[in-house]
């Protein structure tokens, strides 16, 4: 997914004239991921631009660039770093359409490389996408797989509005998929059914889209077809497919690494329970984080969602 | 230009509480009457009187809308009584092209490039049309709470300077948002970058009801400049030809590729932080009296007058004038129809989503499944 990522920003900073990164690291050192590796020597330090360590500074720079029409791309190095630029984003950033009556945006991006699992130190594996998703003028985008991050970051470099863009680190270097040379950009507002079923539907997004994936695997050697709908889009919530989902299966199970209170499973659940009771033959359950701090690594695995997790609330919702 | 031709500030009121704070400020009205009027008399043939004219339209604006929001017209509104001179010097010294990121204080500065007054004034009525056309005007939305807009202007700078497209942009604030985190990151980011960007601090010594001295430790806050590698620059907040100077030599300074400057536009609040603000809770009245006689207005008017640019009669009109044209605007701003609920949930994302489309604004919006 990281070389996806990195070809993807090849791609907009050699479409786009106004397009440009900022980050820490991200220039002669390609980031501490590696995302943007060779884009300094190949784009110019003007164009890939390492900033000092301070990210409301340079966020809120980011916003008075795209103020004035540049494009900035930028990345938080971790997910929790961004927490002090959480004021420039949903302060400033997602109300500056309103401010003008609908009729400038910002385009602009953030890269937040997020979530557990990778064994990491402190407030380098939170998932705040609920944050970023109950603030609002942001949209909240997440892919799962190398492909789905290459189209979606096309995407959102196009959206004219600040996207959250965030990637599930623990997937950077999992799951080989063929890309194309050239990606194009995929609907920003779009989930995708990633494995299809009839019994039941398993709704994930960013890393927990593997951990859905085989769990189904295990459900269809008990007979059970589980349906895959990996979210991608975090804000708006694709409410059709969800919809759907409830009218196919009448069973859904949300999985979220983000801690359970006011989370994205938490809306979802809602979403069905309002537009969706009269389908629903269980209730919808979650799957999801602790309510506390992410767990130092080496009890990392005990709090994520898991598949015999995932599989203990899927055989719940199919004997309710 | 003559921005080099000013002094340093004696111009202290006696017995002013932290009379100490305008010390090396710099000053043209504190100068000798000859030298004073020989300043203004080198100016750009009209340039005194056109400053002059700005803040007689900002004194009117502040006045309207302090009696427009006692008739109950418009909401809570931050009068800025006594800081025209500075602000008026902001807009005169750049060029058009330059982009302004105001404060919630500088309100009216985009009614200086030409924004109706009703504008910003339906803003403090609680109506959208309050918010100005950003890019016509290069003048940002109004930032609140403080010190978001100083990032901000850096990154516009910058990004000019990265097209050399040759504008600057300035960044207002007052003297408690040096305490933010913002300010800061603000200010060593610019310098770093030495990106083309004029930090216009106006140290009115009080921020509601906090003063200076538990703001920070440095009572100059142009000396924070030397710990950012930019230059600090402390001028007489209630003297427009000092701050018009000081302004422009700062703005040329960053057009020429010469980064920030930090300016510290020094003075005294003169009124209250807002219409719902009560200073007598917090600061002693004596000490109002004191500094009154700092009134920018009355002190240019005097200046012009001495040095020969106007004769009273003609100030006096200009200024009649001013208050003249926005003695009505209060009934313009009913004009404007409120937009409805679904316009301007309709505004917020340029493709708006399915949750803020019409049929979800009121209840149910919930849909059963067909």
């Amino acid at each position: 997914m990281v070389e996806a990522i990195g070809r993807a920003l090849a791609q907009v900073l050699a479409d786009d004239a106004d397009a440009l990164l900022m980050g820490e690291d991200i220039g002669v050192n390609g980031g501490v991921f590696r995302a943007t590796a060779g884009l300094q020597q190949r784009f110019g330090d003007d164009r890939v631009i390492d900033t000092p360590l301070a990210e409301a500074g340079f966020v809120g720079a980011a916003i008075g660039m795209a103020m004035i029409g540049l494009h900035p791309i930028v990345e938080i190095q971790f997910d929790a770093f961004v927490y002090p630029a959480f004021q420039q984003l949903v302060a400033q950033a997602g109300r500056f359409r309103w401010r003008t009556q609908g009729k400038y945006g910002l385009p602009l991006v953030i890269r937040l490389p997020y979530g557990g699992g990778t064994k990491a130190p402190e407030l380098h594996s939170d998932s705040p996408e609920t944050l970023f998703s109950h603030m609002p003028g942001l949209r909240v985008v997440i892919p799962s797989d190398p492909r789905s991050a290459g189209e979606l970051l096309l995407a959102a470099t196009r959206c004219g509005d600040p996207v959250i863009f965030m990637e599930p680190k623990r997937m950077y270097r999992r799951g080989r998929q063929e890309v194309p040379v050239e990606f194009s950009a995929s609907d920003l507002e779009a989930s995708v059914v990633v494995r299809p079923g009839s019994d039941l539907t398993l709704v994930a997004y960013g890393a927990m889209v593997e951990v859905a994936l085989a769990a189904a695997d295990e459900l269809a050697a008990d007979g059970v077809a589980a349906r895959v709908l990996d979210l991608r889009s975090i804000y708006p919530l694709d409410r059709e497919q969800l919809l759907a989902a409830a009218r196919d299966t009448g069973r859904v199970v949300v999985v979220q690494e983000a801690p359970r209170h006011c989370g994205v499973a938490a809306e979802v659940a809602a979403l069905l329970q309002e537009e969706a009771a009269d389908a629903m033959l269980a209730p919808t359950l979650r799957v999801t984080g602790l309510d506390m701090p992410f767990p130092l690594f080496q009890s990392e695995d005990q709090a994520l969602p898991s598949v015999p997790r995932v599989l203990a609330a899927a055989r719940a919702a199919i004997d309710y | 230009m003559r921005a080099q031709a000013t002094g340093t500030s004696p111009a202290v009121p006696a017995g002013a509480p932290g009379g100490e704070l305008m010390g090396g400020a710099r000053t043209v009205l504190g100068l000798e009457p000859e030298e004073r009027s020989a300043h203004l008399r080198g100016l750009p043939s009209g340039l005194a009187l056109k400053l002059f004219s700005a803040m007689a339209h900002l004194r009117a604006f502040d006045e309207r809308a302090v009696i427009l929001q006692r008739q109950g017209v418009i909401g809570t509104y931050p009068t800025y009584f006594g800081e025209e001179a500075v602000q008026a010097a902001s807009v005169l010294a750049l060029e058009d092209r330059d982009w302004l990121f105001p404060t919630y204080r500088q309100t009216a500065v985009v009614t200086l490039r030409d924004c109706p007054p009703e504008v910003p004034l339906l803003l403090w009525g609680g109506h959208p049309g309050g918010w100005h056309d950003v890019m016509r005007y290069r003048v940002a939305p109004i930032c609140v709470p403080v010190a978001t807009n100083y990032p901000q202007a850096v990154g516009a700078a910058w990004g000019a300077r990265l097209r050399h497209e040759g504008w600057v942009a300035l960044a207002y604030g007052g003297d408690g948002s040096t305490s933010a985190g913002d300010f800061h990151e603000a200010c060593n980011l610019a310098a770093v970058v030495q990106a083309p960007v004029v930090f216009l601090v106006t140290n009115n010594q009080w921020a509601i009801s906090t003063p200076i001295a538990k703001q920070t430790r440095v009572p100059r806050l142009a000396e924070k400049a030397a710990a950012y590698g930019m230059p600090g620059v402390r001028v007489d907040s209630f003297d427009v030809f000092a701050c018009y100077a000081a302004i422009k030599e700062a703005a040329e300074r960053a057009r020429q590729g010469g980064g920030p400057t930090l300016i510290e536009a020094v003075g005294y609040r003169l009124g209250p932080h807002g219409t719902a603000d009560e200073p007598s809770l917090y600061r002693d009245p004596k000490a109002d009296l004191l500094w009154a006689s700092m009134e920018p207005l009355g002190r240019t008017q005097s200046a012009l007058v001495e040095a020969g640019l106007a004769a009273p009669e003609e100030l006096r009109e200009l200024r009649s004038r001013a208050a003249r044209e926005l003695r009505d605007v209060g009934d313009r701003l009913s004009e404007l129809p409120l937009p409805s609920l679904e316009e301007i949930a309709d505004s917020v994302h340029r493709d708006t989503p399915w949750t803020l489309r019409p049929e979800r604004l009121h209840e149910p919006t919930w849909a059963r499944l067909e």
